[in-house]
């Protein structure tokens, strides 16, 4: 009796776990066909979507890489995110330990403060700061973007590296101290050391929200070859109004899949800057 | 000791680096979130355009246009209707989900990365599947069923067409957008929920469960009056994310069929980038901010109330 | 070997007054405890001392010299934390060797530094651990050695035995003042546990909210508390204080025994009602008031084993204190006040 209701129990949670992963995985399955299938089999109302009717091709994946600009995005997104997550540390490691550490009464209020700013939405941002860009000449230049996008890794960086650094012992910097460092010296040789993993985040996070950015690079980069893959996939595989579906997919597949992987091994320590300490 | 080192520098003072340390990223944040809002607010009370951002005083003649724009008012609504839609599905399907997930079983890291992926991959990539999916010609979902036969054939409950147009007509359109920003916060909601969950020490579960409480019971009187703040979190993030999102709504339809599905990030996008009339584009985006405020508001209470707790 | 003095001392945090003029002096050498309640502000007087916090009024000297405006770094001082703070990212080894570090001493004489300073404290074995593999014990011996390694002119511990299970505490204890009396090292010792100041200080220094109550050495702390506060606190279960008249009499537990045991003609003789007694097995604690003429104050005696007198609860009986053994208080200002029974 036991032994069958422990068996149905299982059994409604693997159904609904498979109902969860259908849905959210079925778009990337769904690429994956379209990367690896042939035209004659794609466009075919006919047969099965969502199988292989013919043996499968790597035609799409050779044009996206050899006929596209595709390369191209990889490296331009790569290089904004790493110049991102570069300007991210600057700002927000002091900002951070100042706020967690020296900060009294205001520390806290002036911390939230800072966090609220990653509520003001790109979709505001957008328009004023694309005069910023214009007036300062860098208008399809990467640059726009690496100026740009610190506008959200800053605030919430900042907020969750609060947390890192005041869950390391205020006695071990003080130790530091005596021990013959300046209050600067001991953030450098053993705070900043001890939170490896949180600075780990940081450029963890920068990079891949670097990467999902959409907005400011739709509206400041209309030159193709200074595109990120966030919108040269879905604006240049476009031929007129056709969509070159096998390569689009392929593009989406490839630039999706690696930073799901890394963000995956962080989200935990990104949601718990979402609750706000509502969860210790 | 050494000699030279007097201690008098710059690095001992704790109040003199609080301030230098802070100050880049205050100044950082005040030039380019302050100053551009500041900015939006004198765009949208003046007559500039992307040609001519000289501009003049105009009073509130931006906003009471937009108003007086049918697009507008329906590109308003939209905005309530897909952030409010989607999200209270997102709450119970996460609910439902973070529970399952917060069970032991096997192949629990691969189950979460595909759970997880429409967070984790980037946007407007994940659109473009969707796009794909919801091809006026080839879409999954059609072929399914014409092959159930409930579609292409005279009489057939879905039609007579041999496809449904998911993005071509209004109501559908609507109803996929929704579906898609689902898709998209699905995952966030549920790692804060089961972050919430994992939160719940083990003994008030256990003594639930000796009291008796187990499975919707549990979860009515326990769980859920324990998690609701979080669960409010999640929430009010999810309002946020969808209420001020333009990526799906741009890839997937540019706001059409005529603009069924407009929202005020797109038709920003439209007016103020596309047709160059800053100063309206400016007006329509501020019209988030009351509600972005207020769950700004929303927001800073409960912090308040964890903290106190 | 230094002389630290503060003159004046005060520290407000807000609307919180931490520490209110306070003045004192250890000697060369000396062993010093600072002992009180929690929040009585005897960290916070060792903080201001390391340097670690900065004073709101007054100065801090060592060997005469004020150094107010000198960072912890430059003082000279060592400090083992309750925690013991260790840098878990770092090697027992590298750990001891981090003040020599960042004191650019030559790597070859401060490998020598670090083996000595370790085998000091017996952890010779275990310097290629790391913090988190070690016990608290050993911990707490990496503090010390840390500590020592750079011959500081001060030592400054805040309740480093605090963290230790009952019975290392007191071979550690042991161990402590046997090694502060071989480098003779000024040593600032804060503790609220009254056994450790008794056995460690040189000279016990009595705090409570932000003062100082009493400073002298151990002895004359219990046998001749300055006020209520420092009666109150010295002694376990510590002294009896019973209204008389606008004064306080105050006799140790110890001292308030069956009056058979206390020769007739300089004892002072209660009728003891005995509400309850406990058998410690090496003494008894009886619990009760006095009758007859004091008024109704809560006693308790402590007596010894040796003594075979039955004591039920609730009868009385005959008991009495030596009139040498009466301390007196002023029943307003709590101060101690001399001379005898009115």
């Amino acid at each position: 009796m036991a032994g069958i209701r422990k068996t149905a129990r299982r059994a409604t949670l693997y159904g609904r776990l498979s109902a969860f992963v259908v849905f959210s995985a079925f778009p990337f399955y769904w690429m994956v066909i379209a990367t690896f299938k042939r035209d004659h089999d794609l466009y075919a109302p006919a047969n099965n979507p969502f199988v292989f009717n013919e043996p499968p091709t790597l035609d799409h994946l050779r044009t996206l890489l050899f006929d596209t600009h595709f390369l191209t995005y990889l490296g331009n997104t790569f290089r904004v995110g790493l110049a991102v997550s570069a300007i991210t540390l600057l700002l927000a490691v002091p900002a951070a330990y100042s706020l967690a550490r020296w900060a009294k009464r205001w520390g806290e209020a002036l911390g939230i403060g800072i966090f609220l700013t990653y509520l003001v939405p790109s979709t505001i941002l957008f328009l004023p700061l694309s005069r910023f860009t214009a007036g300062w000449g860098l208008q399809n230049s990467l640059w726009s973007l690496i100026l740009v996008y610190p506008t959200f890794t800053v605030p919430f960086c900042t907020w969750l590296l609060m947390g890192f650094f005041k869950a390391i012992p205020r006695d071990i910097e003080e130790q530091a101290m005596v021990d013959g460092l300046s209050r600067l010296g001991a953030l450098v040789r053993v705070v900043l050391p001890l939170s490896i993993s949180g600075l780990l985040t940081v450029v963890v996070f920068s990079f891949t929200l670097s990467m999902h950015e959409f907005i400011y690079a739709l509206t400041f980069i209309s030159d193709s070859a200074a595109k990120t893959v966030s919108i040269g996939v879905p604006t240049e595989l476009v031929r007129g109004d056709v969509f070159q579906w096998g390569p689009l997919m392929a593009g989406a597949l490839i630039a999706s899949i690696p930073v799901a992987v890394v963000y995956t091994f962080f989200l935990d320590r990104f949601v718990s800057g979402f609750t706000m300490g509502a969860v210790k | 000791m050494t000699g030279q080192d007097d201690g008098g520098g710059i690095r001992d003072r704790a109040g003199t680096l609080a301030v230098l340390m802070i100050a880049p990223a205050i100044a950082y944040i005040v030039a380019m979130i302050g100053v551009p809002l500041l900015l939006a607010i004198n765009y949208s009370l003046s007559d500039a355009t992307t040609g001519d951002p000289v501009h003049h005083y105009a009073g509130l003649v931006n906003y009471r246009s937009a108003l007086a724009d049918p697009v507008f008012r329906l590109a308003l609504k939209n905005t309530f209707v897909f952030a409010l839609v989607s999200q209270s599905i997102v709450i119970v399907l996460s609910r439902v989900l973070a529970s399952a997930l917060s069970m032991p079983f096997r192949g629990k890291w691969a189950v979460r990365f595909l759970i997880m992926l429409p967070w984790t991959a980037p946007i407007a990539l994940g659109a473009i599947g969707w796009l794909w999916m919801y091809d006026s010609i080839y879409s999954p979902f059609d072929w399914l069923y014409r092959r159930a036969g409930l579609l292409g054939k005279p009489g057939d409950p879905f039609g007579p067409m041999t496809n449904i147009y998911w993005l071509g007509r209004p109501t559908l359109a609507m109803a996929s957008v929704v579906i898609v920003h689902v898709w998209r916060l699905l995952p966030l909601a549920t790692v804060i929920q089961l972050a919430g969950l994992s939160a719940i020490p083990g003994e008030i579960l256990e003594a639930a469960e000796i009291d008796g409480a187990r499975g919707w019971r549990k979860a009515a009187w326990i769980t859920i009056p324990l998690t609701l703040p979080i669960i409010g979190i999640a929430f009010l993030f999810g309002i946020i994310f969808t209420f001020t999102d333009m990526t799906i709504v741009y890839i997937l339809t540019r706001g059409g069929p005529v603009n069924a599905t407009q929202v005020l990030a797109t038709w920003t996008f439209f007016k103020g980038i596309e047709g160059g009339d800053l100063a309206q584009g400016a007006a329509i985006s501020l019209f988030m901010v009351p509600v972005l405020a207020g769950i700004a508001a929303l927001l800073l209470r409960m912090a308040r109330r964890a903290e106190v707790t | 070997m230094a002389r630290v003095e503060v003159r004046g001392l005060s520290k407000r945090f807000g609307g919180f007054q931490a520490l209110d003029e306070v003045g004192l002096t250890a000697r060369e050498g000396e062993f010093l405890v600072l002992l009180g309640p929690s929040g009585c502000g005897k960290t916070t007087l060792l903080r201001l001392i390391a340097g670690i916090e900065e004073p709101s009024r007054g100065e801090v000297l060592i060997d005469g010299r004020v150094v107010n405006d000198v960072p912890p770094r430059l003082r000279n001082v060592a400090m083992v934390f309750q925690s013991y703070a260790l840098y878990p990212h770092m090697t027992v080894r590298e750990n001891i060797g981090f003040p020599l570090k960042m004191h650019h001493i030559p790597k070859a004489a401060a490998a020598g530094k670090v083996e000595e300073a370790a085998g000091m404290f017996g952890i010779g074995g275990l310097l290629d651990r790391r913090p988190r593999e070690l016990s608290g014990g050993e911990r707490q011996r990496v503090a010390l050695a840390r500590a020592v390694v750079r011959n500081p002119s001060v030592f400054l511990l805040d309740e480093p035995l605090s963290n230790l299970d009952a019975k290392l505490r007191v071979s550690a204890r042991e161990e402590l003042r046997r090694f502060q009396r071989r480098i003779g090292v000024t040593t600032i010792y804060v503790t609220h546990d009254q056994v450790e100041a008794m056995g460690l200080g040189d000279r016990i220094v009595v705090m409570n909210r932000g003062s100082i109550r009493q400073v002298g050495e151990p002895r004359e702390i219990y046998e001749r508390p300055a006020d209520t506060f420092v009666a109150g606190f010295i002694g376990s279960p510590p002294m009896n204080l019973v209204e008389q008249g606008d004064r306080l009499v105050g006799f140790r537990p110890e001292r308030f025994l069956p009056a058979a045991l206390t020769p007739k003609a300089d004892a002072v003789a209660w009728s003891f009602d005995v509400t309850w007694v406990e058998d410690l097995g090496a003494e008894r604690l009886v619990y009760g008031t006095l009758g007859g003429k004091a008024s109704e104050g809560r006693v308790v005696s402590r007596i010894p084993a040796s003594v075979p007198i039955a004591i039920e609860a609730g009868r009385a009986y005959p008991f009495s204190v030596d009139r040498v053994d009466l301390r007196w208080f002023d029943r307003a200002t709590g101060l101690r006040t001399e001379g005898g029974a009115p």
